[in-house]
Formats: structure tokens, C-alpha cells, sequence
């Protein structure tokens, strides 16, 4: 089918989806965010390389850590999803399939965050 | 997908080396994309010798003589020959650029031309730029106001006045966005480059009163935040002119007006 709409109509297309920048600003916010909590969890897991799972369990029943291995979990999901949210739109290009990637990459990070928070909490509590 | 690999029929072959020109001693070797609507013909890279005594030092010279002397149906174009029309933009040793303000003594070996990338192509080294001047269009590059005319000019202060230097020197001859790699995957969706300076120019105008609605028409996830600060536009530009950071100083007002 030839598309006769001029070139103008094509270009406008369905119009500004307004939004975007929350996108945006949530990816500094968490890059910036990132920058610490990274750091302080590989320093952590330096510091409890070879240590039993009592000792682990002891560092992370510090509500200290506990919290801010927490924070970085989160904010490096978060950070996650939305990057590769944006390799997903920018190389994908059939609408079904972007659709079906789109949800796939929001259920993975959300469920690598859940699972991981979860198995902090159980560890920090001592379950 | 995004098409990482050329069609078939699109795929460049070897083409015809025309004679070089008899008595010359001073010779420049030129590899020139072809490909012409008329034939079924893939595209062909014919090669060509330039006397370079009788000759001119730009690239637009270069070809000119070609069509001269050599081949009159080698087809590209050119107007003003000093960089302020924009219609020799063409790819000249990997970088689009113009052809007449590229020296040939700024390439070394042979000069090789293609025509502007990832755009269709009209003949030769003629890109069609259709969709592009539709997407400037849709910015809608023009003084907007609502205050009643006055009865001479718009006023503007001189540091107002400054604040275009850098964007208004634009001349869309499209080398930026012809480079930029989210140009050629989502050209469709994203403004580009270009476009987004030219954007920007219009919404830091002071006389200009429709700055918010300007935003609200560039606020979205293909116009403009496909750019991801790749930087081949600022590299691209024969004007050197700073595209990527117009684009930035759009986001900057973006999150700006809602803080």
C-alpha cells in the first residue's frame, strides 16, 4: 500500500507523548546514586570474601548495611530497566515485539529486585 | 530489527575506472559512489583521475571537473561553493562534510565519496532530504507571539542577541543528522540533530512567547531523547557548530521547568 499522507502528516505522526523527561531524570538520580552505594557494596563483598555464612549473616543483621546494600539493589535495578529500556526502543522496531520486550524487561528487573531484597531481609533477620 | 546489513540491490559493486586524463603528470585518484533510478543496477563505485594542475583545491572542484571533463552524468549538488548553501553535503573520506570547504590536501590517498548516509537516495550523490525539511517544518521554525505586533521591531537586548550566536550560523545541510547512528535507526521518530539545534534556537529567542509550548512539543522519548550524547554530530559539523549541546541545553529546561 502506497502511504500517501504528505510528508508533514508523517513526521507529526501521533503527536509529543509529553513525557520522557522522568525517564531521563531518573537515570542521573540513579547514576548518581549508584556511584556510592556500588562502591560500598563491593567493599563489602571484598570484605566478606571467605567469611562464613554466621559472619555474613552477623554483617548483614547490621541494620547499617542492611539498608544501604538495600538502597543499592534497588537503585541499581531501577537503573537497569531503564537502560535497557532504551536499548529496547531504540534497536527494536516491530511494535509487538518492542511491546512484549518492553513488559518482559519490566517483570525481569522487577522480579531480580524483589528476589534479591527478599533473600537480604531473610538473611538479616536471621530466618 | 534495526537493519545492520545492507539489502542486496543496495550493496556497493566495483565499478568503471575511466581513463585518466592523457599528459597529465599531477594525478588524484577519486572512488565515487553511483547509482542511478533508471536500471536495476546495485550501486557501483567508479574510479576517476583528477589533473590536479588543472584543477581547483576543494573537493567541489574535484568533482565539477570530473563532470567536466570526464563523466557529465555523474550527478550531486552544489550552489554557492563556499559553505553557506549546504548543498554539497556529502560523506568525503568517512566524514560528512561539504565538499566545498574540504580541501583534497586534507585526504590522504584516494578521496572516496558517498552520499549522505542512511538516506534514500535520489542519483548518485543526491540523498532525498524530504523527511528532514518535513521535520524542521514540524518545529515550526518561526517567531511565535501572542502580545500584539508592535509597531516597529521586536525588541532584544545585545546579550539576548549573543545567545543565538552558535545556532543561528545553522545552514541544514544535514551533515549532523545524516551521522548520528539513533538518526538512522529511529530518523523517523527522532528530529535529529539538526532539527533540535534549530529547535533550540527558537526556544532561548527572548522575543519568542511560545517557549513552553515549544517543550511540550519536544517532550517525548523518540523526538528527542534518542539522543544519547553520541557527539558524532558536533564532530560532523563543517559549520563547527555544537548540536549535542543544544540538544542538552533542551533536556536542561525540560527538568528545569519542573523543579
Amino acid at each position: 500500500m502506497t502511504d500517501m499522507r504528505t510528508p508533514l502528516a508523517k513526521v507529526r505522526g501521533l503527536g509529543s507523548a509529553k513525557n520522557g523527561t522522568s525517564h531521563f531524570w531518573h537515570q542521573r538520580l540513579t547514576s548518581v546514586a549508584n556511584i556510592p552505594l556500588t562502591i560500598f557494596f563491593v567493599v563489602l563483598i571484598i570484605a566478606l570474601s571467605g567469611a562464613s555464612y554466621g559472619e555474613v549473616r552477623a554483617a548483614l543483621a547490621n541494620p547499617f548495611v542492611s539498608l544501604l546494600t538495600i538502597a543499592a539493589l534497588l537503585s541499581v535495578s531501577w537503573h537497569m530497566k531503564l537502560g535497557m529500556q532504551v536499548v529496547i526502543e531504540d534497536y527494536v522496531h516491530g511494535e509487538g515485539a518492542k511491546l512484549v520486550l518492553l513488559m518482559l524487561n519490566s517483570f525481569f528487573t522487577g522480579a531480580v529486585a524483589l528476589i534479591s531484597v527478599f533473600a537480604l531481609l531473610k538473611l538479616a533477620f536471621g530466618a | 530489527m534495526v537493519q545492520l546489513t545492507l539489502p542486496k540491490n543496495s550493496q556497493p559493486k566495483e565499478g568503471k575506472t575511466w581513463p585518466k586524463p592523457e599528459g597529465a603528470t599531477n594525478l588524484r585518484e577519486f572512488k565515487i559512489y553511483r547509482w542511478s533510478p533508471d536500471d536495476d543496477d546495485n550501486p557501483r563505485i567508479d574510479t576517476y583521475f583528477v589533473d590536479m594542475d588543472d584543477c581547483g583545491p576543494m573537493i567541489l572542484d574535484a568533482i565539477i571537473w570530473i563532470k567536466d571533463r570526464i563523466d557529465p552524468t555523474l550527478t550531486f549538488r552544489r550552489s554557492c561553493r563556499e559553505g553557506i548553501c549546504g548543498s554539497c553535503a556529502m560523506n568525503i573520506d568517512g566524514t560528512n562534510t561539504l565538499a566545498c570547504t574540504k580541501g583534497m590536501d586534507e585526504v590522504s590517498g584516494a578521496v572516496k565519496i558517498y552520499p549522505l548516509p542512511h538516506m534514500p537516495v535520489v542519483k548518485d550523490l543526491v540523498p532525498d532530504l524530504t523527511q528532514f525539511y518535513a521535520q524542521h517544518r514540524s518545529i515550526e521554525p518561526w517567531l511565535k507571539t501572542t502580545t500584539p505586533e508592535p509597531e516597529k521591531e521586536w525588541l532584544q537586548s545585545h546579550e539576548d542577541r549573543a545567545r543565538l550566536d552558535g545556532l543561528y550560523e545553522c545552514i541544514l545541510c544535514a551533515c549532523c543528522s545524516t551521522s548520528c547512528p539513533s538518526y538512522w535507526w529511529n530518523g523517523d521518530r527522532y528530529l535529529g540533530p539538526a532539527v533540535l539545534l534549530q529547535a533550540y534556537r527558537w526556544l532561548i529567542d527572548s522575543r519568542d512567547e511560545a517557549t513552553g509550548e515549544r517543550l511540550d512539543d519536544l517532550e517525548d522519548p523518540f523526538r528527542l531523547y534518542r539522543c544519547h550524547t553520541i557527539m558524532n554530530c558536533t564532530q560532523a559539523c563543517p559549520k563547527g557548530l555544537n548540536p549535542a549541546k543544544a540538544i542538552a541545553d533542551i533536556k536542561k529546561m525540560l527538568v528545569e521547568r519542573r523543579m
